[in-house]
């Protein structure tokens, strides 16, 4: 899973015209003519820095995101959703692995960016620092947040860096898998008991503001966003990312009699797009800040894993052993 | 004081909050190397490149790579490298190759006789 379209601000556009026009110009051609981009290629600072920044909390998202569902490995209703449980929070590791080694192939170690992480100097997605506080939590995480990431994953497969693109591949693979274990509990629990049912709406309204808040606030068209977009690094606006993912799925849940907790929304079907209350901004930023219900629990426990891991890596370490940027 | 988690499994770690300064939990080397890692599906097809895992060793690559690219699908055998002993073409050369498709001459395609047998034939034949 991962943390939407939001990729919030703190790269300062360098401008384009520092690099050297020449191979800008072939660089955007290569783009255009749909070819990728590979690790040892030419390519602007910008471009380097803003996929670092974008890889990498992709990855912190996908690392953190195993915590909140993890609360419920324990207590899995059942041996099958324990063993499905499992399985999902450890692809969902196995995409930290697959992108923090993307990131890598552009130039910063897999150390520095764990550091960023647990110094707060980097970001992941809002949802993760909300609870799961019940087994019905996780079935709208495993449902709605795995398919809204879906929805951003799929957009930026189609992007231009190579590795970027390859790891997404199999990330999206597997995540169709966590999209139907996420569906199947939420339709077990929907169908269920008047208890499990109330289980079940309880969870939905709590996480439809962070889900709100997933793909990030509208864009602003700025000669920013212009630009990542011409570059395929961004491939979807907030907007029409948000858009896709309710016309998707909030169908589905009213099928199955529950309510979304947003008296506004319905789709305008004049124009196709779907209306809704703006989630409430100034919690976004809040939480992105780190002033999350859960903000400070995941920081702590990734840095406990850190920390206490530390000297079994250097027991295993090699005096010997030679770094190479990974080849992709 | 800990934190106190809903999750049993946090609260047994007893976590203290990241102080407002963190120095750096980890220093450069300490996620080791990186070995590349190929994959076949089954007997008989090509092993491919998959991606990478970071590993101390040749021996615990295999075992990451096992459990990074085996657990799910199919998988019949695999191969770890270290990275650094790759050599890796630079892409600057793919210009070398770029004229390589149209070498006729390297291409069965370009030997077609079907015309001159036809008009020998056809001479022949009174
Ligand atoms: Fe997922
Ligand atoms: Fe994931």
């Amino acid at each position: 899973m991962y943390g939407g379209g939001y990729i919030p601000a703190g790269v300062e556009e360098t401008k384009a015209q520092a690099e050297s026009p020449e191979l800008l110009a072939q660089f955007e051609a290569r783009i255009t003519r749909g070819e990728k981009i590979e690790p040892r290629d030419w390519m602007p600072a910008v471009y380097r820095k803003q996929l670092i920044r974008m890889i990498e909390q992709h990855a912190h998202s996908e690392i953190i995101g195993a915590l909140p569902e993890g609360t419920w490995i324990t207590r899995a209703p059942g041996f099958r959703r324990k063993l499905a449980l499992m399985a999902k929070v450890q692809d969902e590791v196995g995409h930290a692995q697959l992108l923090y080694s993307a990131a890598e192939t552009l130039g910063k170690k897999r150390e520095d960016m764990l550091n960023d992480l647990i110094n707060g100097k980097s970001k992941y997605s809002n949802v993760f620092n909300y609870p799961a506080e019940t087994w019905a939590d996780v079935a709208v995480i495993g449902f709605l947040i795995d398919a809204a990431a879906i929805v951003n994953q799929v957009a930026n497969s189609k992007g231009s860096y190579g590795p970027y693109c390859r790891a997404l591949e199999r990330i999206c693979y597997e995540e169709s898998f966590h999209l139907k274990q996420g569906h199947s509990v939420f339709v077990w629990l929907a169908t269920g008991t008047p208890m499990q049912r109330e289980m079940l709406q309880n969870a939905l309204n709590r996480w439809w503001e962070p889900i709100m808040h997933f793909f990030g606030p509208s864009d602003t068209m700025s000669q920013h966003t212009e630009t990542l977009m011409r570059w395929k690094v961004k491939m979807a606006t907030n907007d029409v990312m948000r858009q896709q993912f309710l016309n998707i799925y909030v169908p589905k849940i009213w099928d199955l009699g529950l309510s979304l907790p947003d008296p506004e929304l319905r789709k305008d079907e004049s124009t196709g797009q779907w209306l809704f209350t703006e989630p409430n901004w100034d919690t976004f930023f809040k939480v992105i800040n780190g002033d999350g219900p859960c903000s400070r629990e995941r920081l702590a426990v990734r840095k406990v894993a850190e920390e206490r891991g530390a000297w079994v890596r250097a027991a295993l370490r090699r005096a010997d052993a030679r770094y190479a940027t990974p080849l992709a | 004081m800990p934190i106190l988690s809903l999750d049993p499994r946090v609260n047994r770690l007893q976590v203290e909050q990241v102080p407002e300064h963190q120095p750096p939990v980890l220093v450069p080397g300490d996620h080791w190397p990186s070995y590349q890692v190929f994959h076949q599906r089954r007997r008989g097809e090509k092993h491919s490149s998959v991606g990478i895992v970071h590993a101390p060793s040749l021996e615990m690559a295999m075992a990451m790579a096992k459990e990074q690219f085996g657990r799910r699908g199919e998988t019949s055998n695999l191969w770890v490298v270290c990275t650094a002993d790759v050599l890796e073409m630079d892409y600057a050369d793919e210009e070398v190759f770029r004229t390589t498709p149209s070498k006729s001459y390297r291409d069965p395609a370009g030997y077609k006789v079907n015309e001159k047998i036809d008009a020998y034939k056809a001479k022949q034949t009174p």
